[in-house]
């Protein structure tokens, strides 16, 4: 009975393309990681193992350009990760905890907005804006320009975590003479504690990662890593962007691997 | 017993009337900052241009009119069709057709694949898929880039093993494009196929067994049906940020492969930008992605109201 189910699940074939998938996905990320390691001066020919384009990144003729768009690359992440995840919570608990209201559907419209609309049109209508409203563009704009598109990335995973918590658990709290500040920060925040990380953690990595919506509200001057990367690699890739992008691809993996564990831990029964 | 769900109701009435007042800081901002622009943007698509970027104040339809029409060199012959954005709006749209194609080729069977391990597996080959997607979509399109390379392993390697004699020539072409954008959007295939899989009730392949339907009829027949909703979710999301890219044109395309993103891009940079046209250029992209959006929340609504049914 069981083989003969399994029979009826499997075709021949998916397993291998499965693999083909993964090794797709996989095998640019792996071909720029070994060959940031590569002691050639050229990025053809494998000369042996070296970190001397890290070296380089750190000390050569163009780390202080890379050292200053790092800073504002994380000053820009930690900033908009932070408003965006506040702000994602409270319209999380809003959300869920409020049952049917009016204007519900167009609340959750409102916050994929940013998910929906495509990128470049998002550059754009935030270009225009800033620029109607004579916004001078620097940190500040890119600032406000990011938290926006993390919004919705660390609403889903606080929202996801929040359909799992029982609306007892409060209800027990406030039937205990429990305020409902206290029911707030001493029963529901806590259980919401990985949702809200695990959303940290993503837009934190959306805001690093973004290149199209600050190349266009970035003005001139201010750079982030990205910007800095297309910049350098518009006239060819040199072994050092290989490096630097190896650094960065290891940020992402790292702190989306944190955010899958975080998640994960303890959820809620 | 009764009370007590009495006095429950009590509380969380007077609990839950505040809640909706927590959206204000998630309502302010994206009205602000994502809506607004949308807006500012429309108006901006009727003015007139500015010549070192910018606008003037001035009622115009200059910027659709020059999408639509060529009214030759000095403006003053009669109307033709402009074809020149048409073809870059056509490329884009068969350039992310493509993309999404290659991804449902290689999306369907392992989204499929994933769906039928045993469910303690799931979650893991699910994160393996998305951990790209993660990874800067810049870095990814510059890696692609190092690998199709002429001189990249990619060739390296075909060549080793002697399956071509020269090397080939895939950064600036049609398909380095199209690998590119597939490349990008491949996890988002896999993603809502695997949701769709995971919820199918095998019950109905089996059943089709037994009525001695192959193996090839089962899956068309029982199951694409069933799943059909997982996979228009799967090549919407391939498909319209496909469309809009700049960064897969731009790095492995080349001058010739011009994509909407980078006709866009072109208007706000320099001196030689135009923004009203920018503007109106982007109103018309984004236009075309509502309208695929609100056909698939349509197909959606009525596959569930066939469910319910």
């Amino acid at each position: 009975m069981a083989q003969g189910k399994l029979d009826i699940r499997s075709y021949r074939g998916f397993r291998a393309l499965t693999f083909l998938c993964l090794v797709i996905l996989y095998a640019p990320l792996v071909v720029v990681t070994v060959y940031s390691f590569n002691d050639s001066n050229s990025i053809t020919t494998w000369d042996g193992l070296s970190l001397r384009w890290y070296v380089d990144v750190f000390t050569g003729p163009e780390s202080a350009k890379f050292k200053t768009a790092a800073v504002n690359s994380f000053v820009i992440a930690i900033t908009a990760a932070t408003v965006s995840t506040v702000i994602a919570t409270l319209a999380a608990t809003g959300m869920i905890r409020a049952g049917r209201f009016r204007l519900r559907t167009l609340s959750f419209g409102l916050i994929s907005l940013p998910l929906m609309v495509p990128e470049i049109v998002t550059a754009v209508a935030t270009l225009i804006f800033f620029n109607a409203i004579a916004l001078e563009r620097g940190l500040l704009s890119i600032v406000l320009a990011h938290i926006v598109f993390c919004i919705p990335f660390a609403y889903l995973p606080i929202s996801a975590r929040m359909q799992g918590i029982e609306a007892d658990c409060e209800q027990a709290a406030l039937d205990l003479y429990a305020t409902r500040r206290q029911a707030f920060t001493r029963i529901l925040l806590p259980l919401m504690t990985p949702g809200i990380v695990s959303g940290f953690l993503l837009a934190f990595i959306v805001s690093l990662d973004d290149f199209i919506i600050t190349n266009f509200v970035k003005g001139a001057g201010v750079e982030t890593l990205p910007t800095a990367i297309f910049g350098a690699v518009k006239r060819g890739i040199q072994p050092n962007i290989m490096a630097i992008s190896t650094l960065l691809l290891g940020v992402s993996v790292v702190l989306v691997t944190l955010s899958y564990f975080v998640s994960k831990s303890d959820s809620p029964k | 017993m009764a009370a007590g769900a009495a006095g429950g109701g009590v509380t969380s009435d007077t609990y839950k009337a505040a809640r909706p007042w927590l959206l204000l800081p998630a309502w302010s901002v994206l009205a602000l900052l994502s809506l607004a622009p949308v807006l500012m943007m429309l108006v901006y698509s009727f003015l007139t241009k500015e010549f070192r970027g910018g606008v003037i104040w001035e009622f115009s339809l200059a910027a659709y009119d020059q999408f639509f029409f060529d009214r030759g060199l000095f403006g003053d012959e009669p109307p033709k069709i402009q074809w020149t954005y048409l073809a870059i709006f056509w490329r884009s749209i068969w350039q992310a057709g493509s993309a999404t194609l290659m991804s449902l080729l290689i999306g369907f069977p392992t989204a499929y694949f994933i769906a039928t391990r045993p469910a303690r597996q799931r979650p893991v080959w699910v994160f393996l898929i998305t951990i790209p997607y993660w990874v800067n979509l810049l870095i990814r399109t510059v890696s692609m880039k190092f690998l199709l390379r002429e001189q990249g392993p990619l060739n390296d390697f075909l060549l080793f093993t002697g399956v071509i004699d020269s090397p080939l020539q895939i950064v600036n072409t049609n398909l380095a494009v199209q690998l590119g954008l597939f490349y990008s959007y491949l996890p988002f295939m896999v993603l809502p196929i695997y949701a769709a899989v995971e919820r199918y009730d095998f019950a109905l392949s089996e059943a089709a067994a037994d009525l001695y339907a192959s193996k090839w009829t089962t899956l068309r027949r029982i199951l694409l049906p069933a799943i059909r909703p997982g996979v228009i979710a799967g090549c919407i999301l391939v498909f319209v940020p496909s469309l809009g890219s700049f960064l897969a044109p731009d790095l492995l395309g080349g001058a010739r492969n011009f994509m909407i993103g980078s006709l866009i891009e072109e208007q706000f940079k320099g001196n030689a930008g135009n923004w009203p046209f920018g503007a109106a250029t982007s109103m018309i992209l984004l236009s075309m992605v509502l309208v695929i959006l609100l056909l698939f929340a349509r197909q959606q609504a009525r596959s569930e109201n066939r469910g319910r049914g």
